[in-house]
């Protein structure tokens, strides 16, 4: 696919990187306790995430899931709110009002990571409705899972987005389950992508661990949302490593042989690979971790440093205007 | 000043309001054609981008209108009847009235979900809802339930500007109800500001949406009995005029929290909650609840009317108020 290394598949690359080891160091604080709640971790589906948002402009609209962390570094947010957000604090991107479910930065073009499965697909046709109204060529794009696609929103929103020939492009990432459920045991077709014919919508079935190739395939949905061909729908194949949310006990038994199998076709060894045979220093790419590596240590001690919410907090962005706090938190 | 009934003033509100700010649009099931006529000439003056007809999809296009929200178009959504909003709940309650608050400020929703309270008129038990106590439950949802056509305009109009998801229950008992109506085209009544709508020093009677004109007809029954009856339509229910109702009670002494709603956990109860926690020292005897009762709403005219409120039944708390003994005046 890349015929030579370029600045733009250095930037695939990092912000892979970034993903990988700002999930690494969250799953590893999360088991020491320093994250509260629930770490749905997005390692194994990197190249789905960077090859999707680097096609869209930095003014193209994303909706997400409950698997929140990997987009928005996809899309290129900055690490520190996201980290601090994890954290609970004040600094983080949603104040500390959202967590591991809702990292989503609206700087780069979010419009929110929702936690209901499926959720998201139908704000995100409307999204593509608004611009579509205003007359401008922003397109939305929305990830979801293979479960989303059982969800009512699922099959509505792409409804929605076929009869009104929206600028959208749903990608769905197959990881191969919801939660524990794999989907052969709750979705009756072979490839979610056959769910596109329902809609009249264009499908296109992508390798999930290659960064490029997704990337290849959501240019070409992007490129027709633009025009106006309306909506498509683009499965990338692709897996996570840990169980639906870490450190929870398992909820999936003994994946261990298909996790190995999956690993071995890792999409950021994949790329790393690719990278060095079209002529790219190992040098280059050691010192680029590196860098990242430094940024995502930068993040936490950043999150760490800062100061939780007041209990106050707890009464702003219900409404535009914050709410009165009641007399049994200020007595 | 002319005059315009409820249902016209919905038609008045919506059209002022779209020629007025070009990203407000409307969409619902068969808007174009105009069921109940609140959007006569709209696709003739604005066309059907901004007057759009959705397929009947509930979940689909109320969530659209919260895409759309969030990237700065202002939609109303008519979604005919207050039983189709559940469908919807998972995109009204989960991304509607949290998105603001889970991205911690990020997001802005402008948008206002119309719904009719459809009830009194033999459309049985699965198309007479009135939810709108549902959605007190949770919060970020600013919720109004005009009682007359005056107030349906200037209130629909400040929700259509308000950049807070609004849900405007419309109860048809009032659709053809007409009021005066100001010609000044910046008409708004703010939400949150309750109306008194009859003065009286016995009795305040707190009634919500088509309660109100059954509470004033009940007050003047009563007068001519001497007993004399406030009173308050709080004209939206989130946020709800805390401070007008309890001035009132406070003045009277006795309250009647009067619901179209199913009694319980409806908005009488909230109201009557409120009142019994700040302003019990000034009671002189229970507050009272004159709702339906917690059965579904039947099909037949036989016996669906006597569930609801009725002036009778207001009148009757209000005797049972104030002690039987009282003289009656001639």
């Amino acid at each position: 696919m890349t015929d030579r290394p370029n600045d733009r598949s250095l930037e695939k690359y990092r912000r892979m990187l970034r993903i990988r080891h700002f999930e690494d160091k969250a799953e590893a604080i999360h088991a020491a306790g320093e994250i509260p709640g629930a770490l749905h971790t997005y390692a194994g589906q990197e190249a789905s995430g960077v090859g999707a948002c680097i096609a869209l402009r930095n003014d193209d609209y994303m909706v997400g899931t409950h698997r929140s962390h990997g987009h928005p570094i996809a899309k290129g947010a900055k690490l520190r709110p996201l980290m601090a957000e994890l954290l609970g604090k004040v600094t983080g991107i949603c104040k500390g009002k959202g967590g591991s479910m809702h990292l989503s930065d609206f700087s780069v073009g979010s419009l929110g990571e929702t936690s209901i499965v499926g959720s998201g697909i139908p704000v995100a046709a409307g999204a593509a409705l608004g611009s579509k109204l205003q007359g401008n060529d922003r397109v939305a794009l929305c990830f979801f899972g293979d479960g989303a696609t059982n969800e009512g929103a699922f099959h509505e929103g792409m409804n929605l987005a076929a009869v009104w020939k929206l600028p959208a492009i749903f990608v769905c990432e197959n990881n191969g389950y919801a939660v524990s459920t794999p989907a052969s045991a709750a979705v009756p077709v072979k490839d979610i992508a056959e769910r596109a014919k329902a809609y009249a919508m264009p499908a296109i079935i992508v390798d999930g661990q290659d960064v490029d190739a997704v990337e290849a395939a959501v240019t070409e949905a992007v490129e027709r949302a633009r025009t106006g061909g309306g909506p498509t729908l683009v499965e990338t194949k692709t897996y996570r490593y840990a169980d639906h949310a870490v450190n929870m006990g398992r909820i999936l038994l003994d994946r261990g042989a298909e996790v190995d199998e999956w690993r071995k076709r890792d999409p950021l060894t994949l790329y790393r690979a690719r990278l060095l045979e079209a002529g790219v220093a190992a040098a280059t790419l050691d010192a680029m971790e590196q860098e990242v590596a430094d940024e995502v240590a930068d993040a936490l001690q950043f999150a760490r440093d800062s100061a939780y919410p007041e209990q106050a907090d707890a009464f702003d962005d219900v409404f535009v205007d914050r709410l009165p706090i009641p007399d049994y938190l200020t007595a | 000043m002319t005059k315009a009934t409820y249902l016209e003033a919905i038609r008045q509100a919506q059209h002022e309001e779209m020629s007025r700010d070009p990203r407000v649009f409307i969409m619902g099931e068969d808007i174009i054609c105009n069921v109940f006529g609140t959007t006569t000439g709209f696709v003739e003056a604005f066309g059907t981008e901004r007057v759009r007809d959705t397929p009947i999809s509930e979940n689909g296009f109320i969530g659209a209108a919260a895409g759309a929200s969030m990237v700065g178009m202002r939609p109303i959504v008519d979604a005919t009847i207050a039983s189709f909003l559940y469908p919807a709940m998972d995109q009204i309650m989960s991304i509607i009235a949290k998105s603001r608050y889970i991205y911690g400020g990020q997001a802005r929703l402008p948008l206002v979900i119309r719904t009719c309270l459809f009830y009194g008129n033999s459309n049985a038990a699965q198309h007479s809802d009135r939810p709108y106590s549902m959605f007190m439950n949770v919060p970020g949802l600013k919720i109004m339930v005009p009682s007359n056509a005056y107030d349906m305009k200037g209130m629909l109009k400040a929700a259509i500007r308000d950049d807070d998801p609004v849900l405007c229950f419309e109860d048809s008992t009032c659709w053809t109800s007409k009021s005066d109506m100001p010609d000044d085209p910046d008409f708004m009544i703010p939400l949150g500001k309750g109306d008194i709508k009859r003065e009286g020093t016995d009795i305040s009677v707190i009634a919500v949406a088509g309660a109100v004109p059954l509470a004033l007809k009940a007050a003047e029954v009563l007068a001519k009995e001497g007993i004399s009856i406030e009173v308050v339509d709080p004209r939206s229910l989130v946020p709800l005029d805390k401070a007008l109702i309890l001035k009132s009670v406070r003045k009277t002494g006795r309250a009647i929290t009067v619901d179209p709603a199913h009694q319980t956990c409806s908005a009488a109860s909230e109201i009557s909650a409120l009142i019994v926690e700040q302003a019990f020292d000034a009671l002189r005897g229970p507050v009272l609840r004159v709702a339906t009762a917690d059965t579904h709403l039947p099909f037949s005219p036989a016996i669906e009317k006597a569930l609801y409120p009725t002036v009778d039944r207001i009148v009757t708390a209000a005797r049972t108020l104030v002690g039987t003994a009282r003289p009656v005046s001639a």
